[in-house]
């Protein structure tokens, strides 16, 4: 599709003006929802509002940057769902001393954070070989553990739903940062953790996106793999790491998604999150063709796509009818970027 | 500049007059004008950025004019999109080809207007509209086969019959000759000269210059967004052509017809040794050898193994059998990057396909290679990156707004002259070039030629292969010809005439066919 494109791109000037609509478009809808709810919803402007939100946004937003640089390559990880639910059984299992027993606390959960967080990358390498030692197409390869994954979980839990509360593991979903002694007039409690995770996982990959060697071989792979190749990039090594860091947010995710669960079910943890996540990346700006990427737009994205739900559940809207607009949203993200790119 | 043709005595059936377009306010057509007669062939030349493609793309609703008028079959025309253009009447065949390589010959001549019966698609009356179509081309092929399964030329023939076969008044051909051999030359030819005769008018649009007078009627000449001259065929020489074209002097062009100079056979130690390649169905017995500071010339017909000659020794395809050596040493790379870190570089024949990261900025396409070298600790140096870009967009005089600028939006000679600099930059010790001047007009391609000339002068050993039977003889040092994926001959230059290489390209076989019994 790419061929016929760039072959029908007739004047230059007015892509790059496009692509900025397309950006500004982005950050514009995020703005105009805000100011929406400013009027419309009651008590919006508030710390709460603003804690509700970016909590439940986070673990989208974590899955959603491994996804862009995925995506990036012109590749698509059907996987990741499945993946935090895969993270989300081994840690507790290995907390809860379920196979051997760690006695110091502290011990116990960083070791389960560790190998869950590197399980799940592994499993993402495993993709990513699929891919390139078979040349099977990504969205096939990442079926596989789509259906194998969740599979995998449940045998280790026995399906089995696997509560705890356990304060030494769950800072990662409900503790804060910058917390304030006492509770503050303001309604302010803090920066909860998850979302400094998240806005660290992003600067970072905005940062290796634009700056490192390994960014730049990303975006030559999803640019145009054939000339990458015979310009000595090492493109499989590079999308099996692309994947591999994709699982690896995944691990992080699904150990979000269970600590403010405060229990781990195989069945749920991730559920539908594949498609979140491809949703923020395309109405972040990303081109899922693959050689144009942004991690800032998945962040906007991801809050926009959220936002459009806070929004219809405080006005009193079903949930259904909100995946109804979410689907809209990402029509309408596809559509800019057809116009962007013709 | 005087308009020295004798206006078509008949009134025109296209007519552009004024055209005015500017790009991001940098000016790509001033004053722009071209007039076809009904069945008339004409030539449309310039260098690149000389504005053809952008009157091109405006006639056929790629692009909107800012200023100047229209007029096709004696109505005003307005092309809101290049379908739109082709039902008022207006095709075109690019140099690319435009087509759906995974669905069959049929379906890819008749996408967009399918004969249906009682609401199905009549496959019977479309593969025989298929078949008519392409009888005329003399070519006969089972159309119901997926068309990647035939060669390049065959598949630009097909562009060719789909773009006839909407009766078209006018049909505009972009480098139409770039990927066809001879035969298949002249059998366009023929076509031409039949479109013409039932009245159709070609916009014929080519860097090579014996192909305009074999079929031209009138050629049209743009310069820097302008038309600068218009003339009958018969009534300009091919010197003053090209003076029009650059802008320069008769006398200056007058001196040599490539860039290259005259070359003379070295003797220095050899580089690049092959020795009895094979590989595919392509490549069966090949050896050559590259000498330090020659250009070594690879002749033969299309599907001769050339191009995947290439490959093996760069590593982008697996070897079957045969040897390389490198400076001495056993060369078997498994991927391309085992062939640059030994020192090799690779332009490909095929820029859009293989070369360019279209979206991706001069700096980044031309340190696509050295990249690696200029990151330390993972992160690239953008300061050295920037000096070494800028050293080269000066050195091999890259027309661009900048190393930001996107590479796509350069023309065809500017994104080979970043190919290049891209190997350049990491300091090769053999340089494969496949096709280096295709697709580029006649002042980049003498800047092109004349910069291999120097590389070669300085040390660096050179393998070239070239379409263009004048490329290959005048630049090279030594010609080593191929025929059905054999080496047939090694020539040096001052025995490789264009005699011998022909007769070296057609030994021992009295069909003249390659790609059909190759493949």
């Amino acid at each position: 599709m790419s061929q016929a494109q760039t072959q029908a791109a007739p004047t230059p000037r007015r892509i790059d003006t496009w692509g900025a609509i397309v950006r500004y478009s982005t950050l514009s809808a995020l703005i105009a929802l805000v100011l929406l709810n400013v009027i419309f919803t009651k008590n919006f402007v508030s710390w709460r509002v603003l804690d509700v939100n970016l909590t439940q946004v986070a673990a989208i937003v974590i899955v959603g940057v491994g996804m862009t640089l995925v995506i990036a390559t012109g590749g698509i990880d059907l996987s990741v769902g499945s993946l935090m639910a895969i993270s989300g059984a081994i840690a507790p299992i290995i907390f809860l001393n379920k196979v051997v027993v760690i006695g110091e606390v502290h011990v116990a959960v960083a070791v389960a954070m560790i190998v869950a967080i590197l399980l799940a990358g592994a499993f993402g390498w495993f993709n990513g070989w699929l891919i390139t030692r078979f040349r099977i197409q990504p969205i096939i390869a990442t079926l596989v553990l789509f259906i194998a994954g969740r599979g995998i979980a449940q045998v280790m839990t026995n399906g089995s739903l696997q509560p705890f509360k356990l304060d030494a593991f769950q800072w990662i979903g409900l503790g804060r940062l910058f917390a304030p002694a006492s509770a503050s007039a303001s309604g302010f409690h803090g920066v909860p953790d998850q979302v400094v995770i998240m806005l660290a996982l992003v600067a970072a990959a905005a940062w290796a996106l634009k700056r490192s060697l390994f960014g730049r071989q990303i975006l030559a792979i999803g640019g145009n793999e054939r000339a990458a190749r015979l310009a000595g990039v090492p493109v499989a090594q590079v999308k099996r790491w692309v994947y591999c860091i994709n699982g690896l947010c995944a691990g992080v995710a699904g150990l979000v998604v269970i600590a403010i669960n405060s229990s781990s079910d195989a069945n749920q943890v991730g559920l539908g999150m594949e498609l979140d996540a491809i949703a923020a990346v395309a109405v972040g700006g990303t081109l899922l063709s693959g050689g144009r990427a942004t991690v800032g737009g998945t962040l906007i994205g991801a809050l926009i796509i959220q936002l459009v739900r806070y929004t219809m559940l405080a006005n009193g809207v079903n949930d259904d009818v909100a995946k109804l607009v979410k689907a809209a949203l990402i029509v309408a993200a596809v559509w800019l970027q057809g116009r962007g790119r013709a | 500049m005087t308009a020295s043709a004798t206006p078509p005595s008949v009134s025109p059936l296209l007519a552009m007059r004024s055209i005015r377009k500017a790009f991001g306010g940098i000016p790509a057509l001033a004053a722009a004008s071209l007039e076809v007669a009904p069945g008339e062939v004409h030539a449309l030349i310039g260098q690149n950025g000389a504005g053809k493609s952008t009157m091109i793309k405006i006639l056929t609703g790629y692009v909107a004019r800012d200023e100047g008028e229209i007029a096709f079959d004696g109505e005003a025309f307005e092309a809101r999109s290049p379908q739109d253009a082709q039902h008022k009447g207006i095709s075109t065949i690019y140099q690319e080809i435009n087509l759906v390589p995974f669905r069959s010959v049929t379906e890819n001549i008749c996408l967009g207007r399918e004969s249906r019966r009682f609401g199905l698609l009549d496959w019977r009356a479309m593969h025989e509209q298929a078949r008519t179509l392409l009888a005329r081309f003399e070519i006969d092929i089972d159309v119901r086969k997926p068309l990647l399964r035939f060669n390049t030329a065959t598949q630009q023939m097909v562009a060719i019959a789909r773009a006839i076969g909407f009766k078209s008044k006018l049909v505009i051909m972009d480098e139409p000759t770039s990927s066809l051999d001879e035969r298949e030359v002249a059998v366009l030819f023929d076509v031409i000269r039949q479109l013409k005769q039932s009245g159709v008018s070609v916009v014929f649009v080519s860097h090579k210059l014996d192909e305009l007078y074999a079929v031209c009627d009138r050629v049209t000449i743009m310069r820097d967004g302008r038309t600068v001259k218009t003339a009958d065929m018969a009534a300009i020489g091919k010197l003053e052509l090209v003076a029009s074209m650059l802008g320069r002097d008769v006398a200056q062009v007058a001196k040599s017809a490539t860039a290259f100079g005259d070359r003379h056979g070295r003797i220095s130690e050899v580089v690049l040794a092959a020795d009895g390649l094979s590989a595919g169905h392509k490549v069966h017995d090949v050896s050559f050898s590259v000498r330090r500071g020659e250009i070594a010339g690879l002749a033969g017909l299309l599907g001769a193994g050339r191009t995947e000659t290439a490959r093996l020794v760069f590593g982008a395809d697996p070897m079957r059998s045969g040897a390389l050596t490198l400076d001495g040493k056993a060369l078997s790379p498994r991927e391309p990057i085992d062939a640059i870190r030994a020192g090799v570089g690779f332009s490909p024949e095929d820029r859009k396909y293989e070369g360019i990261v279209p979206d991706m900025a001069v700096a980044e396409n031309l340190t696509l290679a050295l990249m690696p070298q200029l990151a330390r600790a993972g992160v690239i140096d953008e300061a050295k990156q920037r000096a070494i870009v800028e050293k080269f967009i000066k050195r091999l005089d890259v027309k661009c707004s900048g190393p930001d600028q996107k590479i796509r939006e350069l023309s065809g000679g500017n994104q080979q002259k970043v190919l290049l600099a891209r190997w350049l930059a990491m300091n090769p010790k053999l340089l494969i070039l496949d096709e280096p001047t295709r697709g580029i007009d006649v002042g980049a391609k003498a800047e092109i030629q004349s910069l291999i000339k120097e590389l070669a002068d300085q040390g660096l050993a050179v393998l070239m292969i070239s379409s263009e039977l004048e490329e290959v003889l005048e630049g090279s040092d030594r010609v080593f010809v191929l025929r059905e994926g054999r080496s047939v001959a090694e020539l040096p230059h001052d025995q490789a005439s264009e005699a011998a290489v022909m007769a070296a390209m057609a030994h021992g076989d009295t069909d003249l066919i390659p790609e059909e019994s190759a493949s």
